[in-house]
Formats: structure tokens, sequence, C-alpha cells
């Protein structure tokens, strides 16, 4: 316990600082916010120009993509915020500035996670959230406090499931030093898919996200018992509440591969 | 002439030799290719001619714009961080005294670059999206030469571009900002989200109309063949002419900032 208030600490100190550096170029740091919020936005830009076409896509009305797509972009935002910058990893193999990270006292993926920590991040997370905010307020759904508490567990366990990915890519560059790329299909390419509806993908590609890497559980099997629709592999009812514990599974199983990227991890000598 | 030639071989090389990175990009773009054209077949099943676009014309578009995407810099990832870091810490002032011109020097390595990526992230995302998917490909050779022809301007423009915002940081200092918003414009008017006709009314037109529009999408509509005789010289002269303006604007730009330049010493 205490090991991990340590961790959080040193976490927020060394993000603090990053927040403090970035002011130093104030009017840059704005553009850049909103820069990140208008790139998040361009993909629902994109969304709005298809239904100025089309009344239905996949079966979903506007609204209805709207909140799957505020959830994932939201969940997503949150865990790029927290964790986007431990893609960085490859290139600290790679030019030997890995090393300093593991001679301090401070837990190695903290500082990785907090490394070059970056707020403009907001500007993504705040852009899903007014997306969220309007799918929410003109789906058709009858709200209770109970579907609202369901929506933000949803959007808590989203991003605890990114973060998984985030670190699984991370600890993929321990291998794989110049392969960063490879990560950006599962995080930015998992959120670009599960802001479309799932009817919309072939049914084997759908069974990969669910099964392989449980993206489904980010959005998709939430939203849709949200919406009152049937998930398009006919899963039991159950199966849609389960985000929290696939979450929670896959932090613990992808911190074991941090842990064995970590140990296996080999200096330059440069 | 020799030594742009030289440059631009350099450049090449140094982006062959990442070859881990660049089978994670194309295993990347292979992967969008697929997201984008399930989503694009739901739309067209929806409204079928969208954009004057079939369906196999729309798949033609999602995956050559991802065989592209690298060539053409359209998510940024080119030299422009690079010469700005040069800007900001003083090494501008040895390019300057090189015998070399600037502009015409980093174009040189932008082209090596491209010309790698065009045949190291191009060829595999296409060829997958062509054996998945009906896509609209020519079998006339000639076709394929022109849009060759095509894709190469579209370089030249994405780095007159790019060279304009790097050139930023000799007046702002920190041109991050700046690159960013230079991203969005070329990710949003170049047709990579969706084709530019498919965009309402006016707007369209003015999105075909901007520089951008040179970068993706007249390329994809040499090769799926919408433009023939007068149109296609018409489509490659627009394409040419913003490379004139723009590389011209770049040379302006690169004449005050020069005079600007102050070296710090120590």
């Amino acid at each position: 316990m205490a090991l991990w208030a340590h961790a959080v600490r040193a976490y927020l100190l060394i993000a603090g600082m990053w927040v403090r550096s970035t002011m130093t170029y104030r009017a840059s740091f704005v553009l850049m916010t909103i820069g990140n919020c208008v790139a998040g936005g361009l993909d629902f830009l994109a969304i709005l120009l298809m239904f100025s076409h089309i009344d239905a896509l996949g079966g979903f009305t506007l609204p209805e993509v709207a909140l799957l797509y505020g959830a994932t972009c939201t969940s997503f935002g949150l865990a790029d915020l927290i964790l986007g910058n431990a893609e960085r990893v490859g290139q600290r193999v790679r030019d030997g500035t890995f090393d300093t990270l593991l001679v301090r006292p401070v837990p190695v993926l903290a500082q990785v996670a907090a490394d070059r920590f970056a707020l403009r991040r907001l500007g993504r997370t705040s852009q899903g959230l007014a997306v969220l905010g309007w799918g929410v307020a003109s789906a058709d759904v009858a709200w209770t406090p109970l579907k609202a508490l369901f929506l933000l567990v949803t959007v808590v366990a989203g991003a605890a499931i990114f973060c998984a990915v985030f670190l699984a890519g991370a600890a993929f560059q321990f291998w794989a030093s110049d392969a960063s790329e490879v990560a950006n299909s599962f995080t930015y390419g998992g959120v670009t898919l599960l802001q479309y509806p799932p009817t919309v993908f072939a049914r084997d590609l759908v069974r990969g996200v669910t099964f392989v890497v449980p993206l489904a559980f980010v959005n998709w099997l939430p939203v849709l018992r949200l919406l009152g629709r049937d998930d398009p592999l006919h899963l039991p009812g159950w199966v849609s509440l389960c985000g929290p514990l696939v979450a929670v599974a896959l932090l613990a199983l992808t911190g074991l591969v941090w842990r064995a990227g970590l140990r296996s991890y080999r200096s330059t000598g440069s | 002439m020799r030594l742009y030639a030289a440059v631009a071989v350099s450049g090449f090389r140094r982006h062959a030799t990442y070859r881990m990175a660049t089978a994670a990009g194309v295993f990347t773009n292979t992967v969008f290719g697929f997201i984008l054209a399930y989503t694009f077949i739901a739309l067209w099943d929806e409204r079928p001619h969208l954009g004057g676009y079939d369906r196999g014309q729309a798949l033609t578009f999602v995956w050559v714009g991802q065989a592209l995407l690298a060539a053409v810099s359209l998510l940024g990832g080119g030299f422009e961080q690079e010469l700005q870091a040069r800007i900001r810490n003083g090494d501008i002032a040895i390019d300057l005294y090189r015998p070399a011109d600037l502009q015409l020097w980093w174009l040189a390595a932008d082209l090596g670059r491209a010309a790698f990526q065009l045949l190291g992230r191009g060829v595999v995302p296409l060829t997958a999206g062509a054996l998945c998917f009906e896509l609209t490909l020519p079998r006339d050779p000639l076709r394929w030469l022109l849009f060759l022809c095509a894709v190469t301007l579209a370089v030249v423009i994405g780095f007159a571009l790019r060279f304009l915002l790097a050139l930023c940081a000799f007046w702002l200092l920190d041109g991050d900002g700046v690159i960013m918003i230079g991203q969005l414009l070329c990710v949003f008017f170049s047709g990579s989200l969706l084709p530019l006709t498919v965009f309402p009314g006016a707007f369209a037109d003015v999105a075909q109309a901007l520089p951008w529009s040179a970068v993706l999408q007249v390329p994809v509509d040499v090769l799926i063949g919408r433009y023939a005789g007068a149109g296609l010289a018409g489509a490659l002269g627009f394409q040419a002419g913003w490379a004139a303006v723009l590389l011209a604007l770049g040379r302006l730009t690169q004449g005050r900032a020069t005079r600007k330049a102050v070296v710090q010493g120590g």
C-alpha cells in the first residue's frame, strides 16, 4: 500500500513538473489543447457529414452513434492523459535514456506514465464528454439514476481497459524497440473502431474485439444494453455488465507483461 | 543537382533502416484500412453513388489513402519537427552557410523519404485491400504512371506546406501548435476522412480548390479514372500550380526568416 502511495505521489510530482514546463510556451499550449480537441472532433465531424446523407448507419441513428462515440472518446481521452506517453518507452530503450529511470528511487512505471505528461490531452477528453452529453440528452433512453451510474462506471472501466492496452503496448517496446505503431493500431485503431456501431463490421472482427482484445467492453456491450439493443454476437445479458471485471483482469495481466518486459530489458550500454 | 540527388538517396536510405517501424506502420495502415472500409461499405450501402463514387471506387479511396498516408505525410511525421528543432537550438546557422539551398535540401531529403514510404508502407496495405475487397484498380499501366506523377506532385505540395509551417519557428520559438493546426487542416481537407465530393454543397467546391485536396483527393481520383483528357491535364495542372505557389511562398518566407535570424554565441 505504501508502495502504491509512493508511486502515485511520484506520478503526480513528475506530471506537475511537465505541466509547469509546458506552461512556459503558453500560446503553444493553448493552440495544442484546442488542436487536441479539434483532432478528436474531426472524427465526429466526419460522422456528422455522413449523417447529412443518411438517416441511419448500420441501423443506428445519429444520437445513438453519438452515445457510442462519446463514451469511447471520453474513456480513451482519460487513458491517453494518464498513460498515453508510455509509448515513448521504445524511444528511451533505443537511445539508452531508459537506464536513468531505473536508477531513480521511484517506481519505473510511474516515471514512464508521467513522462512528458501532456495536460493538453484534456482537449480530447472534453470533446468526448461534449458529444457524450449530447448523446445522453438526445438518444432514446429513459434515464434512471441506475442507468446514469452504469454509464459512469462504463466510462471509467473503459478508460481502465484502454490504460491496459497502452501498458501492453509499452511493455511490447522492450522486445521490439521501434514498433510503437503496432500499439497505435490497438489504441487509435480501437477508438476509431468503437466510434461506429458493431453492426457495421464483419462478425469475425466483432468477435475479435470481444474475446481476444476485449475492447467491446469499453462501450459496445454496455451502450447496446442502455439502448435496449441486442449485441450482434447474442451474448447473455449479464456479459455487458462485466466491463469493470474485464478491466481489472486486463490491468493485472498487462501488469505482469510489463514486469516480464522490464526484467528482460538489456541496456544498450551507450 | 548531383548534391540534391545524393541528399534524396540518403533520405531514402535513412528511412529504409527502420525495418521494424516500417513493418509496424504497414500493420497499422492495414488495420485502419479494414476499419474504414467497413464504415464506407455501411455508408455506401445506404447511399449508393454517394459523392459520385460507386462502392468499389469508395473502397479504393480508403485503401489508396492508407497506402499514401506515410508517403505524403498526411499525419505529419516528416521533417518539420527536425527543422524546427534546428531553428530553436541554432543549428540552422550551420545549414545556412552551407553551399546548398535550405529549401531544396529539405525537399530532396523529403522526396527520398517519400519514395521509400511509398514502397515500404504503400504496396502491402494496398495489396491487402485489393485481396480482401473489390477495388477499382486500373489495368492500364499508363494510368498507374499518371498516378505516380500525381503522387509526386502531392509529395511536393505536402512538403511545401510543412516547410512553411516549420519556418514559423523563426518567429514563434515553439512551433508545435502551428504544426498541429497544419496537420488538422491536412487531415480534413485532403479527403482522408471522407472524399471531398461528399462534403455538402459549396463547401465541397471550396475544399476541392484548396491545396490539401491536391495531397490525396486528386491522386486517388486520377487512379480510379475520374478524369480523362483535358480534365486529367487540368487535375495535374491544378497540383502543379499549387506546388509552384507554395514553393515560391516558402522561398519568400525563407528569405525573410534568414534575414531575421539571430544566432546566439557561445
